[in-house]
């Protein structure tokens, strides 16, 4: 009774402790998720001290900060990164949106639409990787073929997003534009490609992993330049601590990558996260 | 399959018509009909003197569920129909502002629909409805999925929204009380096959406060109907059973 507020309100108070109770697992999520990352790399280079772990093939965190620092300054360790980011990143844009038009067109045709589906399965079956050599020869040696790799990866996957997202679109809203006396295209611009946005965007955090995997073994295969060429040479003569800087680059280049998709896709899917569910 | 027989309606210019009748007997492929998304096997839709068979956009329809584009805000869908025709962004938001704050939207017009109650979502599609231009507007069952108090709510504020902008309003409903309570002209209708049964003149006086139900007129009216429609359902509902 001393304290009316209280009294008043549980709800409130019970929403605090939530509160409060939320904050305290996500600051300890933080602390163990930095502890571990500390740990692993303060195990790494302890255990292939003292030799418990064959530093000649797994290398150590300082060795590998130093060969970095080298392949940085005397090398071309930015080159071969501005490489292999751009190859990715123009191959999953053209990838993902030729993909996500492919998908998309088949609204405009059912038989066209279903027409498309079992090639779109077998061709996702295929292992694209297996295509490097023809697209190779096709496109050369430089940045085309990486990009073409990439493309090949991602564009499927895309399609598949997207035909999915155009199949389940709300027929009421198709008709709802209509009665309003919308075109077909009109139809297409704001009820189709809106209502398959969500599906499009899952598919963007897949499709950035196999861009990348398809522009790193286009490198493999033949390349003057990126990451992935680095490592095949490094690997080539033997030196392991370099194979490990390009490991280690890649994860981090995967990392941002990846962070960046998320960002676009909540900036895409902006007002849209209730979307199938909860439309009236 | 049937769904509708021989029906023929006349609406005079800026009434508000009711059409009632069981579930199941045509009066959504009516309307789908007179909205022009859908051709008659025989027969003809005239407004003003011209054939609208076949051509959508020429009255304003709301459908069942009212249907707000969920990744939309609400201002955004309720100019989705001037949109459509091509009206500058500017100018339709000008046009549906006073419309938005005088029917209880006003605050909410960057808001998503699904943050909005069920009520408001209605307001919102019956808004834009209105906004559509159109001197027809078929509403289907508009206020079927609310609950009894914003029901009543909503029927006074269309009532209020149609005096203001002085449209020709058909609409359909499986509540009596509703129909009555709204409406200048009911048609009743059969079970499927739909046929019109009935043809009734609300001569209730205008304007209609809440205590319009409980007057002898009203109850009249009422049993009069309630005794059209027991029949239809009774067939409806055996119709149903077969299938």
């Amino acid at each position: 009774m001393s304290d009316p507020d209280a009294m008043s309100d549980p709800n409130l108070i019970a929403a605090d402790d939530d509160d409060a109770a939320e904050r305290r697992i996500r600051r300890c999520a933080a602390i163990w998720r930095w502890a571990l990352a500390v740990g692993i790399i303060l195990g790494w280079e302890i255990l292939t001290r003292v030799k418990i772990i064959d530093p000649y093939y797994f290398s150590s965190p300082s060795t590998i900060v130093k060969t970095a620092y080298v392949a940085a300054t005397q090398g071309t360790l930015f080159v071969d990164i501005g490489y292999t980011s751009a190859s990715t990143i123009v191959g999953f844009i053209i990838g993902v949106v030729g993909g996500a038009l492919i998908g998309l067109s088949t609204w405009w045709s059912s038989v066209y639409g279903r027409v498309s589906e079992p090639y779109l399965v077998t061709f996702n079956a295929i292992p694209k990787l297996a295509l490097a050599p023809i697209l190779i020869i096709l496109f050369g040696i430089g940045f085309e073929s990486k990009v073409a790799l990439a493309v090949a990866l991602t564009i499927v996957p895309a399609a598949m997003a997207a035909y999915g997202g155009v199949r389940s679109v709300d027929k009421d809203l198709e008709t709802l534009l209509f009665s309003l006396g919308a075109s077909r295209f009109q139809v297409f611009a704001k009820v189709v490609v809106p209502w398959a946005m969500p599906w499009i965007v899952s598919s963007l955090r897949v499709n950035i992993g196999l861009a990348l995997a398809g522009a790193i073994v286009g490198e493999f295969i033949a390349s003057q330049a990126g990451v992935g060429r680095m490592i095949l040479y490094a690997g080539q003569v033997m030196d392991i601590n370099l194979v490990w800087v390009g490991v280690v680059v890649l994860s981090i280049l995967a990392l941002v990558m990846y962070a960046a998709v998320m960002t676009a896709e909540r900036y895409l899917l902006k007002g849209m996260l209730h979307g199938s569910q909860l439309g009236t | 399959m049937r769904a509708l027989d021989a029906v023929s309606l006349t609406i005079p210019e800026g009434r508000l018509v009711s059409l009632i009748g069981p579930s199941g007997c045509g009066k959504s492929t009516l309307f789908n009909i007179i909205a022009g998304l859908l051709r008659p096997t025989t027969g003809d839709v005239i407004a003003g003197g011209n054939s609208v068979v076949g051509r959508p956009g020429y009255v304003a329809y709301m459908l069942q569920k009212g249907l707000l584009l969920p990744w939309r805000t609400i201002i955004d869908n309720i100019i989705l129909g001037a949109e459509v025709r091509g009206v500058p962004k500017k100018e339709s938001i000008a046009r549906a502002q006073p419309l938005i704050e005088r029917y209880g939207l006003a605050g909410f017009e960057q808001h998503y629909p699904h943050e909005l109650s069920g009520g408001m979502r209605q307001r919102a599609s019956l808004l834009r409805t209105m906004l559509c231009d159109r001197d027809v507007v078929l509403l289907d069952e508009p206020f079927g999925a609310l609950d009894a108090q914003t029901r009543l709510l909503m029927q006074s504020w269309l009532l209020q929204v149609w005096s203001d902008l002085g449209k020709t309003i058909l609409f359909v409903t499986h509540d009596i009380d509703e129909a009555i309570y709204l409406s200048d002209e009911i048609y009743v209708f059969t079970a499927r096959p739909g046929r019109i049964k009935a043809h009734i003149n609300v001569a209730l006086p205008r304007p209609r406060g809440q205590d319009a139900v409980t007057s002898t007129a009203f109850v009249e009216l009422k049993r009069q109907l309630l005794g059209l429609l027991n029949d239809e359902a009774r067939i409806a509902e055996r119709q149903e059973s077969l299938q």
